[in-house]
């Protein structure tokens, strides 16, 4: 790690801390945004609060300061009051509405810093990207050490945020799932709500004076969204949020040094680096979750086809048995019949051989009788079904599509119900015979 | 009524509308004759007013026309993500263009680099949203912050260059309207078409999916291609005007005009159509505003005009707007409140009514009889009388009685009809208890449409010649 010899614990430190911390204090709204489908405020309201800006910029001629954070934070609420106004009124969808709010409110924010600001610097771009970098050299002296302005903001919205969390819990939990529940047990849903935007606004505004706001817009979505993969309850999946949000935060610290220095360059921007991490930790958590990642869901569905291919074979053997042709069936007859690989046909042999249903020899390939009874239980299923569903009035043309998919799921108990339900027939609708439940009288 | 007065309001606004903008244009006319630049402006004398004004037009009809379906669709907000996730694509075509020996800097190659990660950030829209629990928003809102955190941290590392002063590249998040070239007014008239030849090809099926996505599956259409299709028309528009405009102004026209478009109407065709207007329309009248005041930024000014369009839309809009809506409820109470009145009056005299049987004529009903009758307000109740007055229902005595007229008593008849009709089923069908059933019918009564009660009365068996009113079942509980 050469690249990381001019890393100070004293500087550098700090930056990482404040990245934690901003990436912590937004994962923990976030979640909730998440689940109320409204993952895109962040970004509205880091847009909007422009014209704040400006007009505090305007009555008090400072950069910073109070009155610019409560300006900035006042338009942030205005923003999420609108949206729902406009939500409400115009009976537009969620996104529509935050489109207009926040586009309107940044261009109006634009015109006004143009006129105000054209005589000193508040750039757009300067409030738009705050330098996490740069955030070590502005301190304040705190019981006699040397801390940095941003890690003390952050740490209070961190508090803020997780006192929040924690005391509204069972409120948070009961209007994000069931606002309509929530209202009419006494605690107003649209309280909520608007507490929750307070919050956002709150905890967006802070962070992007201090780290810009492609980081808090980014830990508002992206945390909660890999845990949301990854879990259930909502307790852990806030825990999770603020845990991916922390790992992304120290590796996008490391990440913005080092990578750019494998093709030569200087460093890049932490907190954008702290995002890419982010979207990295996601796209692992996608891929690798372990019940709905898309390997997981991949994998289900292989073993699902694979199942379903093992039951064809010996189902397709009892067939061709009872037709007529005795002997051994080759593999590449069942294959070309059931229109699969001979590599998944040979695997699913294989299977049936290990279970003791199918017997090999060089000639080819043959039911055990265990085998026959177990195939037998399918043709019987498929059969059975084709006729019930004749009978209920289906076109005879569709019939063995529909069988061919619910024999694979059918059982004992409903055959025995199918045939009770009014399956009379010994044949099905093509003319086989339906084979017998009991394993005894069949074949003889 | 409601609907011919509904009819002359919509008339109304539109007009008010209309007159709104040739105010606006002839007071900036007048003011033209007097001030230079603005008639400079106004009568496009220079070139580059001329091409601002064209382009930011096209690019307005353009993107209202493309919003629409992306709003239908619910992904309102798709040219933000689409918007930020080109910004990667801008760097790296920046840094690696020069390695292949191509001007870092030149429009093509930042556009091929805009597509390319524009692409690949409709892809990773669309596989989030296949995963589990993940929605629309999450898929945008991962897909926006993430690229645009790769984009910066690819473009702060350009800035390292020596050739890398990157003053194309600022504009493509704040747009340069002003400055606007023929060539791009050029490539935003060649992707509007495109985009709108796309979406007329598709028109049909663009609907069923915005509309009824699985419907429009089972009906064996290709959901997931027309999505793709969709989202390539939005990408074409977005970056075609990105770098003329900049980010927001671009998110702003994707957005607003549709939105605004929904107040008017609802069909599709009409929707599309006055769209595209209002959207075209934000970009002539912003492009010609901040070309008189040239201090203003122009982008900005043209999102805050297509605001006030939205505004007004919301306001005034024909068939979903704040006005219409008010007045449509208002009409709708008032209906109801007349209904209360005359049967009020018809019940109150019903007893008189049975002993004169056939000569029938309800007497005068007093004020405090009807005060007493539902929980209204003195006003409320005179100014029911008054416009039952004006409109011949009722007619007032010397000595102060209600009395129903003859087309009033007519009315009279066939709301308690109604109202006792609802009663009995509710009694003999629902089993609701009598004492509760006043008040179910009560709500219903006003909205019983002719054929319902003439399955009501099969239903009851009532004779069909002569309409009977039924006893009221609450008589024989009072015996």
């Amino acid at each position: 790690m050469d690249e990381l010899r001019g890393w100070t614990w004293s500087y550098d430190g700090w930056v990482m801390l404040g990245g934690v911390l901003c990436a912590v204090a937004a994962s923990l709204p976030g979640n909730f945004l998440v689940l109320r489908r409204m993952s895109l405020l962040g970004d509205a309201v880091s847009h909007a609060v422009l014209p704040g800006l400006a007009a505090a910029f305007w009555i008090t001629h400072s950069r910073s300061g109070p009155a610019v954070f409560l300006g900035a934070v006042a338009t942030g609420v205005i923003t999420a009051m609108l949206t729902q106004w406009i939500r409400d009124v115009g009976k537009v969808d969620e996104g529509a509405s935050i489109g207009v709010v926040f586009t309107t409110l940044f261009a109006a924010g634009l015109v006004l810093m143009s006129q105000v600001a054209s005589r000193v610097d508040l750039d757009p771009g300067c409030v738009l990207y705050g330098v996490l970098e740069a955030s070590p050299l502005d301190t304040a002296d705190v019981g006699g050490f040397a801390v940095p302005r941003v890690v003390l903001v952050l740490s209070l919205v961190l508090m803020v945020n997780l006192s929040f969390i924690v005391l509204m819990f069972k409120e948070l939990l009961i209007s994000s799932f069931d606002p309509g529940l929530a209202t009419t047990e006494g605690c107003s849903a649209r309280l909520m709500h608007y507490l929750l935007m307070v919050i956002v606004a709150l905890t967006t505004v802070a962070s992007f004076e201090a780290t810009g706001n492609i980081l808090v817009v980014a830990m508002l979505v992206v945390p909660p969204s890999t845990a949301l993969l990854l879990t259930d309850r909502l307790g852990r999946m806030i825990a999770i949020s603020a845990a991916v949000a922390a790992v992304s935060a120290v590796l996008g610290d490391v990440a913005a040094v080092t990578v750019p220095a494998w093709f030569g360059f200087r460093s890049t921007s932490t907190a954008a680096m702290m995002t890419v991490c982010a979207g990295l930790l996601f796209l692992l958590a996608a891929l690798c979750a372990p019940s709905r990642g898309l390997i997981a869901v991949w994998l289900r569905r292989q073993r699902l086809s694979l199942r379903i291919l093992t039951e064809d074979v010996i189902a397709l053997m009892y067939r061709l048995d009872e037709r007529g042709a005795d002997g051994p069936v080759a593999i590449s007859q069942l294959s070309q019949t059931l229109l699969s690989s001979t590599l998944q046909t040979w695997l699913a042999l294989q299977w049936q051989r290990f279970r003791g249903r199918v017997n090999a020899d060089l000639a080819g390939y043959r039911l055990t009788p265990a085998g026959r009874q177990a195939a037998a239980a399918l043709v019987r299923s498929h059969r059975l079904w084709e006729t019930y569903l004749v009978q209920e009035g289906v076109d005879a043309g569709v019939i063995h599509r529909q069988a061919e998919v619910l024999e694979h799921f059918t059982g004992r108990a409903l055959r025995e119900k199918l045939r009770a339900g009014g399956v009379t027939s010994d044949r099905d609708p093509h003319g086989s015979l339906i084979p017998d439940e009991d394993p005894g009288t069949e074949g003889r | 009524m409601s609907t011919s007065r509904l009819r002359a309001i919509r008339t109304l606004t539109a007009l008010l509308f209309a007159s709104i903008f040739l105010c606006g244009c002839g007071a900036a006319a007048a003011d033209a004759a007097a001030e230079s630049t603005m008639s400079r402006v106004l009568w496009l004398r220079d070139y580059n007013t001329r091409v601002v004004i064209l382009g930011a037009t096209l690019l307005g009809t353009g993107a209202g026309f493309v919003g629409c379906f992306t709003l239908l669709r619910r992904r309102a907000l798709i040219g933000d993500a689409l918007s930020h996730a080109t910004l990667p694509g801008v760097g790296l075509a920046f840094l690696l263009a020069p390695l292949l020996g191509f001007d870092g800097k030149a429009l093509p190659v930042l556009l091929f680099g805009a597509a390319a990660s524009g692409g690949l950030g409709v892809a990773a829209i669309l596989t989030i949203r296949a995963l589990p629990r993940l929605k629309e928003d999450a898929a945008l809102g991962i897909v926006l912050s993430v690229f645009f955190g790769a984009g910066v941290a690819i473009l702060s590392i350009a800035q390292q260059l020596e050739s890398g002063h990157m003053a194309g590249l600022e504009s493509f998040i704040y747009g340069r309207t002003a400055l606007m070239t023929a060539g791009d007014a050029r490539l935003i008239t060649w992707a509007g078409l495109i985009a709108t030849a796309t979406l007329l090809l598709f028109y049909r099926e663009l609907t069923l999916l915005c509309f009824d996505e699985g419907f429009a599956a089972a009906r064996g259409y290709p959901v997931g291609l027309l999505d793709v299709v969709l989202m390539a028309v939005v990408m074409l528009i977005t970056i075609a005007g990105l770098q003329a405009v900049g980010l927001v102004l671009m998110i702003a026209l994707l957005v607003i005009p549709a939105a605004a478009a929904r107040f008017w109407t609802n069909q599709l065709h009409r929707m599309v159509m006055i769209s595209a207007l209002i959207g075209s329309l934000s970009g002539l009248f912003g492009a010609a505003i901040s070309g008189v005041f040239p201090d203003l930024p122009s982008g900005a000014v043209i999102v805050l005009v297509c605001a006030g369009l939205f505004f007004l839309s919301l306001m005034f809009g024909g068939a979903r707007g704040v006005l219409v809506r008010v007045l449509r409820r208002r009409g709708l109470r008032h209906a109801i409140d007349r209904e209360h009145l005359l049967r009020g009056i018809y019940e109150l005299r019903e007893s008189d009514l049975r002993i004169q049987t056939d000569d029938f004529r309800p007497a005068a009903a007093c004020l405090a009889e009807l005060h007493e009758l539902r929980t209204w307000s003195r006003r409320q109740l005179q100014q029911q009388i008054r416009r039952c007055e004006s409109e011949g229902l009722v007619w007032r005595r010397a000595d102060g009685g209600i009395e129903l007229t003859e087309r009033g008593l007519i009315e009279a008849e066939r709301l308690v009809h109604n109202h006792r009709l609802w009663e009995l089923y509710l009694m003999t069908h629902a089993d609701v208890a009598a004492s509760r059933v006043d008040r179910q019918a009560d709500a219903v009564e006003h909205v019983l449409e002719p054929e319902l009660i003439a399955r009501l009365e099969q239903l009851l068996e009532q004779e069909r010649g002569r309409r009977v009113i039924p006893q009221s079942p609450h008589a024989k509980e009072q015996v």
